[in-house]
C-alpha cells in the first residue's frame, strides 16, 4: 500500500514533467546537494546528445525510497548506503561530485575568514554550551580580536537535509559529547536552547544575514554568493583553512575511496595540511541488474560525459570535480558490475 | 407530474404522449438525483479513504508510542524518539494568537463597511479585503520573513517586551531572545491571512440582515453600537460564528507561511518570542528526507491535525445549535 501510494506519487510526478519530454529521457531522484550540477549537466548533455535528463530533487532519503521501489533508474543520496544495504537491495554505490559545507555567522566587525574556530569549539557553540561570543574558548583562537557580550543565536536547517548530514557528521567526528547526545542525521534534533530552523540554504542565509550573534551553515555556493562571513576552521593537520575548490579538493586527495563498500567513506576531517575539514560528497545508487538495461546504460553515459566534459561546469558551481584517477577508477571497476 | 396525470380528459393518443413524457421526465429526475447523489458521495468517500489511508501508514508510529505519543515533549530523528506535543502545541497556540487578534478586527471591519461606510467607500474596501484573501500564502511567508520579522525584531518585540513584559503573571510570555520570528510571529502573520476571510463572511451576513428591524431599532432612537449588539448580532450569530471557524480551520492547517516565521525548532518554550513549529509546519519540512518510523509518525502527525480540525468544526456546530436551541428557535 505504502509503496503504491509513492509510486503513484512519483508517477504523477514525472507524468506532468514529462510530456514536455522524450520518451528516452532518463529518470532520477535524490539528494537537493547535487540538484544544481545535474541540472546543469542535463543541459549541456542535451545539446550534445539530445537525451534529456528528469531529476527530482526529493532528497537523500526520497532518493533511496524510489530506487528501492524502482519508480527511477538512479537515486542520488548525500548519506551513503552501508555495504550491507547495498548488498540486500543488489545496488551498486559511486560518488559524482564533491562539495563543501561552511560555517557562517553574522557577528558586526568581522569579514569572512576573520574568526577562526576548531571542530571541538564549533560543536559546543551548537551544542550551546558555549553560549556568548566572548567565550574565552573562542577568544583563545583569536588573540587581539574584540569580540562582544552576546548571545550566540544557532540557525539551522529545518528540512532534512544533507548539508545538515556532512555537518553533524563532522561535529561528531570532533566531539565526543556531540556524538553520545546528537549524532548525525539528515535532521537531528538541536540541543541549543536557543536555535531557529530555516527552510533551505536560502532559508539558514537569510536568518543568518538577519539576526545579530547568529551562527549557522549552508552551501558553500550560498556563503559566496551572498558574501555571508564564514568561519576559518582548523583542520585535522592544526592548520586553519578557508573554504575554496582547492580546500575541498585537497580533502579528498587523501581518500581512500575503495577502502569501504559502496565507496561510503566519510570525507570530514580529512588529514591534509590544506584539507578543508567539512567536506563531503555526493552519490549515486543504481541496480547491479537493472529491470530496463537501456535506461541504465543512458544513465552511465549521462555520468561517463559528465565526467569527462563537466569539470569546468562543476567548478563555475563551486563544486569540485572528481579527479580523474577516481573517474576512471568508478567506471573500471564499479560499472562493471552493472549489467548492461 | 401530478397536474399531469390526474387531468386525463384528453383523447387517448395525446394520454399516451403524456404518459410518455412523464415517464421520460421520472426517469431524468432519477438519473438525476442519482448522479448528484454520487458527486456528493465522492466528496465522502475521498474523506474516508484519506483518513484510512493516513491511519494506515500512522499505524507504526502508534504501535511504538500508544497514546503518549500525543503528549510527549520529544522530538528525536536520530534515536527514533517521537513525541505530537510539541508540534500540536505550536499549532493550537499559533492558531490561537490569530484568531484573538483577526476576530476583533474583522468585526470592525464588517461593522464599519454595513454600517458607517459612506457608500463610496464601500465597493473598493470590500474589494480589498477580498483580494487580500486572494493573496498566496508563500507571499505571506516570504513578507513575513523578509519584511515583517525585521521589523518586528527591531520595534515590535522590545515595545511588547517593555510592556506586556513587565507585568505579573503574563511577563514570561515576552520574555527571552527577540529574533523577529516565533509562535507570536506565526500567529501575526496567520491573523492577516485569515482576517479577510472572516470579514468576508461577517460583512455577508450583517448586509442579509433584513432593513426593516435596523430601521425599526434606528425609529425608536437606538444608537449605532445598539443595534448591532442587539439586532444585527443575534441574527447573525450562527454566520459570524461560522466565519470564525472557517479562519480558525485556515489557521490550524496553514503550512507555507508559518514555515517561513515560526522557527522552526522542536521546543516548547513559555516565551511566545521564542520559535517553535506547528503540526503542518514539520510535515513540510521534514517529508523529504523521511523514512520508516520518522515517516509514521509524521502521518501520524497528518492524523492528528485532521482530529483536532474535526474537533473545531464539531465543537463549533454544537455551539450553534446551543443558541439555536436557547433563543427557541427552529433550523
Amino acid at each position: 500500500m505504502k509503496n503504491l501510494i509513492q509510486k503513484l506519487a512519483v508517477a504523477a510526478g514525472t507524468l506532468a514533467l514529462a510530456v514536455s519530454a522524450q520518451a528516452a529521457d532518463i529518470t532520477g531522484a535524490g539528494a537537493t546537494f547535487p540538484f544544481p550540477i545535474y541540472a546543469k549537466w542535463a543541459e549541456a548533455y542535451k545539446k550534445s546528445t539530445n537525451v534529456g535528463l528528469n531529476y527530482q530533487s526529493i532528497g537523500s532519503s526520497g532518493g533511496i525510497r524510489q530506487i528501492r521501489a524502482k519508480t527511477v533508474t538512479f537515486g542520488g543520496t548525500d548519506a551513503p548506503l552501508s555495504g550491507e544495504e547495498l548488498e540486500k537491495d543488489g545496488l551498486v554505490q559511486f560518488p559524482t561530485v564533491l562539495g563543501g559545507v561552511v560555517p557562517i555567522i553574522n557577528l558586526d566587525g568581522f569579514k569572512p575568514g576573520e574568526l577562526r574556530v576548531t571542530g571541538e569549539v564549533l560543536a559546543e557553540m551548537f551544542m550551546g554550551t558555549i553560549a556568548k561570543w566572548n567565550d574565552p574558548k573562542i577568544a583563545a583562537l583569536n588573540p587581539g580580536k574584540k569580540l562582544p557580550d552576546m548571545n550566540i543565536t544557532v540557525a539551522h536547517r529545518a528540512d532534512g537535509s544533507g548539508t545538515t548530514f556532512i555537518f553533524t557528521a563532522y561535529l561528531s567526528e570532533v566531539s565526543p559529547d556531540w556524538r553520545a547526545k546528537v549524532g548525525k542525521a539528515a535532521a537531528v534534533k538541536w540541543p541549543a536552547a536557543t536555535s531557529i530552523g530555516g527552510r533551505g540554504n536560502e532559508g539558514v542565509a537569510a536568518n543568518v544575514s538577519r539576526i545579530k550573534g547568529s551562527i549557522g551553515y549552508v552551501e558553500y555556493a550560498y556563503a559566496k554568493k551572498n558574501n555571508i562571513p564564514h568561519l576559518q576552521m582548523r583542520n585535522r593537520d592544526g592548520r586553519f583553512v578557508d573554504p575554496d575548490d582547492k580546500t575541498f579538493a585537497a580533502a579528498a586527495a587523501g581518500a581512500d575511496w575503495f577502502s569501504v563498500p559502496g565507496m561510503g567513506i566519510s570525507l570530514v576531517n580529512q588529514r591534509g595540511a590544506e584539507s578543508w575539514p567539512i567536506t563531503g560528497a555526493t552519490f549515486v545508487l543504481m541496480y547491479r541488474n537493472p529491470d530496463n538495461r537501456a535506461a541504465s546504460n543512458e544513465v552511465l553515459k549521462f555520468f561517463e560525459w559528465s565526467f569527462r566534459n563537466g569539470k569546468d561546469m562543476a567548478l563555475e558551481l563551486d563544486y569540485v570535480p572528481l579527479p580523474d584517477a577516481l573517474t576512471k577508477a568508478i567506471m573500471s571497476k564499479v560499472w562493471s558490475q552493472i549489467a548492461r | 407530474m401530478q397536474s399531469s396525470s390526474t387531468s386525463s380528459t384528453d383523447s387517448g393518443l395525446r394520454d399516451e404522449t403524456r404518459l410518455r413524457i412523464v415517464r421520460r421526465q421520472r426517469i431524468q429526475d432519477f438519473l438525476f438525483h442519482k448522479v448528484t447523489l454520487s458527486f456528493s458521495l465522492v466528496v465522502l468517500v475521498a474523506l474516508i479513504g484519506i483518513l484510512i489511508s493516513l491511519a494506515m501508514v500512522a499505524w507504526p508510529a502508534f504501535k511504538k508510542f500508544g497514546i503518549d505519543f500525543i503528549w510527549t515533549v520529544q522530538w528525536d530523528i536520530v534515536n527514533e524518539d517521537f513525541g505530537a506535543a510539541i508540534a500540536i502545541f505550536g499549532t493550537v497556540a499559533s492558531a490561537t494568537i490569530a484568531v484573538l487578534i483577526a476576530v476583533p478586527l474583522s468585526f470592525g471591519i464588517a461593522l464599519f463597511l454595513t454600517e458607517t461606510c459612506p457608500t463610496w467607500l464601500r465597493r473598493p474596501l470590500g474589494t480589498a479585503i477580498e483580494l487580500l484573501a486572494a493573496v498566496p500564502s508563500i507571499i505571506y511567508g516570504m513578507f513575513g520573513l523578509f519584511v515583517f520579522a525585521p521589523l518586528f525584531a527591531e520595534y515590535g518585540q522590545p515595545a511588547l517586551q517593555s510592556t506586556l513584559g513587565q507585568m505579573p503573571i503574563i511577563a514570561p510570555l515576552f520574555g527571552g531572545a527577540m529574533n523577529g520570528i516565533g509562535i507570536l510571529a506565526a500567529g501575526l502573520i496567520l491573523a492577516f491571512m485569515i482576517l479577510p476571510f472572516i470579514a468576508a463572511v461577517m460583512r455577508d451576513v450583517f448586509e442579509i440582515v433584513p432593513p426593516i428591524l435596523r430601521e425599526s431599532a434606528y425609529g425608536v432612537g437606538c444608537t449605532t453600537w445598539e443595534v448591532v449588539r442587539h439586532i444585527v448580532l443575534p441574527y447573525a450569530q450562527q454566520g459570524v460564528i461560522g466565519g470564525i471557524m472557517l479562519g480558525l480551520g485556515r489557521a490550524l492547517g496553514e503550512t507555507m507561511a508559518v514555515t517561513f516565521v515560526i522557527g522552526n525548532s522542536q521546543r516548547i518554550s513559555a516565551s511566545l518570542f521564542s520559535p517553535g513549529s506547528s503540526i503542518a509546519s514539520t510535515l513540510a519540512n521534514e517529508f523529504g528526507e523521511a523514512a520508516d518510523l520518522h515517516l509514521s509518525t509524521l502521518f501520524a502527525l497528518g492524523l492528528l491535525l485532521f482530529l483536532i480540525t474535526f474537533v473545531v468544526l464539531a465543537l463549533a456546530k454544537i455551539l450553534i445549535i446551543r443558541t439555536e436551541r436557547g433563543k427557541g428557535l427552529q433550523t
